[in-house]
């Protein structure tokens, strides 16, 4: 139960900022012609934000079977490494089913939050983790499906900074303590700008730029950095 | 509506699959030094390359975003909570925009 608020409280900012997120989602899908129902199951079925943006977006273009299945699987081809990561981090003993529940709930966000804990983590811990946010993004995309715009753009705007603004607070205050993460996030953003910015990379798409980034990053430091000086100190429990 | 409905399904198997496969496979601890740092260092990898450059496209315009992204670096380097981190950076971008429609 400890291990279930700490989560949960871990989940709160991840799932308060999804809601613009959603909101944004379940207006743009009803708005092209979806049903209110569906948005609202494409949000609680697929729990992810760029692949579920594309998929709709790809439906409602009237693509074919294939494109939308393989459209969305790249872009969360990313989740396979989060998941080998976390794999890494969880109490020995887990079993199948509870593995099984919480890794549908395996986002950006919770990865990162669940990723950044000092202590190897537990299924109770993962599913208060992923509880607000389900909630979040679940209730965002309700309010979206019914609502018609009347949140002023200004403040809808707004909010789109605060996925990424939590994202530094993620990576700013480990990367003061090691030299090791500064060069990992150093590699990983300039390569993210190389291909996003030269035209010749033009091709790559979102999702895809992610992993290579993250393979830059993460590759070249485990290269120069064996030893990794970001290792948290196990609690033997 | 069963055609949407059967791609909706898809792309929930699809988002799930990559989610579930690791956890699921991977159930001991893996030994090789490298791999280990390298896992450890996906964490650092992957916010990193979400959050730059896309944080300066994230709001209406450069000038509100650029304003945001200053707040969240400063407050994230003073080693401030998440939320605080996230609400200073939105009022950061909804002041801004608020003067600049004013100027």
């Amino acid at each position: 139960m400890k291990d279930f608020i700490k989560g949960f409280k871990g989940g709160i900012p991840i799932g308060l900022g999804y809601i613009p997120v959603s909101f944004t989602f379940g207006f743009m899908a009803v708005s092209g012609g979806l049903p209110i129902w569906l948005a609202i199951f494409i949000s609680m079925s697929n729990l992810t934000s760029s692949g579920q943006f594309a998929g709709t977006n790809l439906i409602l273009a009237d693509a074919s079977y294939f494109e939308i299945t393989i459209t969305t699987f790249i872009i969360n081809i990313r989740y396979m490494l989060m998941s080998l990561s976390l794999s890494q981090k969880l109490k020995p003993g887990i079993g199948t089913f509870d593995r099984l529940l919480f890794s549908f709930g395996i986002t950006d966000e919770t990865f990162a939050v669940a990723s950044m804990e000092k202590t190897d983590i537990s299924p109770a811990y993962m599913y208060g983790l992923i509880s607000f946010p389900y909630i979040g993004w679940t209730s965002g995309t309700i309010l979206g499906a019914y609502t018609t715009g009347i949140l002023p753009n200004s403040l809808k705007g707004a909010m789109g900074i605060a996925l990424f603004a939590m994202f530094t607070a993620l990576i700013i205050p480990p990367a003061k303590h090691s030299k090791t993460i500064v060069y990992i996030v150093c590699i990983s953003i300039a390569t993210t700008c190389m291909l996003k910015y030269i035209a010749f990379f033009k091709f790559v798409s979102s999702g895809f730029r992610i992993i290579i980034s993250t393979f830059a990053g993460a590759g070249i430091g485990a290269l120069l950095f064996p030893d990794n000086t970001t290792e948290r100190i196990d609690s033997d429990d | 509506m069963t055609k949407p409905l059967i791609a909706v399904l898809l792309m929930a198997l699809v988002t799930y699959i990559p989610r579930a496969t690791p956890m699921i496979l991977f159930r001991k601890e893996i030994t090789s030094k490298r791999i280990r740092a390298f896992l450890n260092y996906v964490p650092y990898a992957v916010l990193a390359s979400m959050t730059f450059p896309d944080i300066f496209y994230s709001t209406s315009n450069y000038i509100s975003a650029i304003a945001g992204t200053c707040t969240a670096l400063v407050l994230s380097f003073l080693e401030k909570s998440l939320v605080v981190v996230a609400i200073g950076a939105i009022l950061t971008v909804f002041a801004t925009e608020i003067i600049l429609i004013c100027l």
